[in-house]
């Protein structure tokens, strides 16, 4: 381990930063879709199906959870793109620390999903829904949502390493739908067939929602989440963190 | 030996693929030394295993065998060591796109532990030093090929190496950018650094290198200085295209040399061979074809193409097989 982990990574930190600002239109595209996906879900397709209460102080937890999920998909894709330029060439043969390029992304891609999180909370407060439980459970709640976007960040740069090309990139982009939606984000497993709904409740992000929910006293909201909400992060982390690095290590075998 | 930047010994990689017929040997037991200072060419066709090679020296790969010295560090079990000393032009340019010319350097420069303002400072002289000081904003990916290459070895020599790898420098750069290139490796000469460059070009090493390693299938078969390279190909050579291909059998007679060593292109009506003495053997030709009464299209003195030092090295290695 070099004396240089903590001022290489923040170098690597900024570089992500002055992307945001050679590109805000990007920057801010991501931080609006998932509101998209929010009003869309809960004023166009929404119907608040089998809740027991408001639905929007169902959907906001649902949708916060769905917010960290997606983000694996930018990750993976910005590591693509670095591991598809030759400028990756130029940091792995540079005296820098090993893992800087890896911690680097990290904290930019968290820093990014917690401006996400104040931004989608704000539209969600505007939008009526009124989270209960005091700032202990608020800060539970967005503490639980960071560790499951930062075990989503390691899948992603995992499946990037992995994957490395554009193509396979796209090919995720499609599936995190179907994967996310397969949650209770949107509606509540009983609402669903009996087998769909035992799949929907094995669902990761179904262990954050109902956790989020049940700290933030919404509908859906069950206690005893809060565990496997810790838990499954956790458990994703000690797979894919070692791989990751593991990988990027032996780039040059 | 202390005058050795790079070392090399009996390398050797192979590339995956779980069967044996996806297997591809790039490197086969390269050996090569480098001397302190000098400016190296490693010349060679495309998949002879040159990149392959600066990656090792490089560190972004790893050899299966052999011994491979930078700056007195093995590559294997020192590799910081080496990548204190290094500055690597690769093929394609290592640089972020998104960002502009200072931002990189001062991003290269940053991650090589300088200071923000000794970044700020090299950055800056570097600009200038390429030729790159008004560039302002724009982010790399609206240069020109030949200001990004100026920019990647910029970036290259952030710290001053030791020890400068250019793999294949001017690869698709037009001839203005080549030239850019080229004088920006002129200029480096003389300044102490030990530069290996590959290159296809029996030009580009001719014009940048002192000595020349011709690379084949992994293994060196040849070096020296690039004039000794080309005598022992026969030097330079003479063209000759005629009106009438019948005549190209009299023609041959006609050269003043072995019947051999000459090479005929039925297709293109074209004779070709070997001179020593470049003007006699010009006018020579010509006054021969006159009398002869044989009509010449184009008569032309030129020095060997790659190809032909090539054909010539792996020809007579073949021989000696």
């Amino acid at each position: 381990m070099s004396a240089y982990v903590l001022t290489d990574s923040w170098t690597m930190t900024r570089r992500e930063l002055a992307h945001w600002a050679r590109q805000p239109v990007q920057v801010v595209v991501s931080l609006v879709f998932p509101v998209m996906l929010l009003l869309m879900f809960g004023y166009l397709i929404g119907g608040g199906r089998a809740v027991a209460g408001p639905y929007v102080d169902y959907l906001v937890p649902g949708m916060l959870a769905l917010t960290m999920a997606f983000g694996l998909e930018g990750t993976m894709l910005a590591v693509t793109q670095d591991l598809n330029k030759g400028v990756i060439d130029r940091f792995r043969s540079m005296p820098m620390a090993d893992g800087a390029v890896l911690v680097g992304r990290s904290a930019a891609d968290m820093l990014q999903s917690a401006i996400g999180l104040v931004v989608l909370i704000g539209v969600g407060l505007a939008l009526g829904w009124r989270p209960q439980g005091g700032g202990g459970g608020f800060l539970g709640a967005v503490g639980l949502l960071l560790l499951f976007r930062f075990a989503m960040l390691w899948v992603g740069i995992q499946l990037a390493l992995v994957a490395g090309r554009p193509e396979m990139v796209q090919a995720v982009q499609i599936l995190v739908w179907p994967v996310g939606f397969l949650s209770n984000a949107l509606a509540t497993p009983a609402a669903m067939p009996g087998w769909l709904g035992t799949v929907v409740q094995w669902n990761p992000m179904s262990q954050t929602a109902t956790a989020v929910r049940d700290l933030l006293g919404g509908p859906g909201g069950e206690s005893g989440h809060v565990w496997a909400a810790v838990a499954w992060p956790l458990a994703l982390l000690v797979v894919f963190f070692p791989f990751a690095v593991r990988r990027f290590r032996g780039l040059g075998r | 030996m202390a005058d050795a930047a790079i070392i090399v010994e009996g390398a050797h990689k192979t590339y995956g693929g779980k069967k044996a017929k996806d297997m591809k040997k790039a490197l086969d037991g390269l050996d090569l030394r480098v001397v302190r200072g000098t400016v190296h060419g490693v010349l060679g066709p495309n998949g002879a295993g040159k990149t392959t090679l600066v990656r090792i020296l490089s560190t972004l790969l790893r050899p299966d065998s052999g011994r491979v010295e930078v700056a007195g560090y093995d590559v294997l079990t020192e590799a910081r060591a080496v990548r204190f000393r290094i500055g690597l032009l690769g093929q394609h340019a290592a640089l972020d796109e998104e960002l502009g010319g200072r931002q990189n350097l001062e991003l290269f420069g940053r991650l090589h532990h300088l200071g923000a303002r000794q970044a700020r400072v090299r950055a800056d002289e570097l600009l200038e030093r390429f030729d790159l000081g008004d560039t302002g904003r724009k982010p790399v990916r609206a240069y020109s090929g030949g200001m990004r290459r100026r920019l990647d070895l910029a970036a290259s020599l952030v710290t001053d190496p030791e020890i400068l790898f250019l793999d294949e420098p001017t690869t698709g750069l037009d001839p203005r950018g080549r030239a850019e290139v080229w004088s920006a490796v002129r200029s480096l000469v003389g300044g102490g650094t030990t530069v290996l460059l590959t290159t296809q070009y029996l030009e580009e090493a001719d014009q940048l290198a002192g000595r020349i390693s011709v690379v084949d299938r992994g293994r060196v078969i040849a070096d020296g200085s690039p004039d000794e390279l080309k005598s022992r190909t026969g030097g330079d050579r003479i063209d000759v295209v005629l009106r009438d291909a019948g005549q190209l059998g009299a023609a041959v007679a006609l050269l003043p040399v072995p019947e051999a060593g000459v090479s005929v292109d039925v297709d293109r009506r074209l004779l070709s061979a070997p001179v020593t003495d470049r003007m006699t053997a010009l006018s020579r030709v010509v006054r021969a074809l006159e009398e002869a009464g044989i009509d010449a299209e184009d008569v032309a003195l030129r020095r060997p193409t790659l190809d032909e030092v090539f054909l010539h090295l792996t020809g007579a290695e073949e021989e000696a097989a």
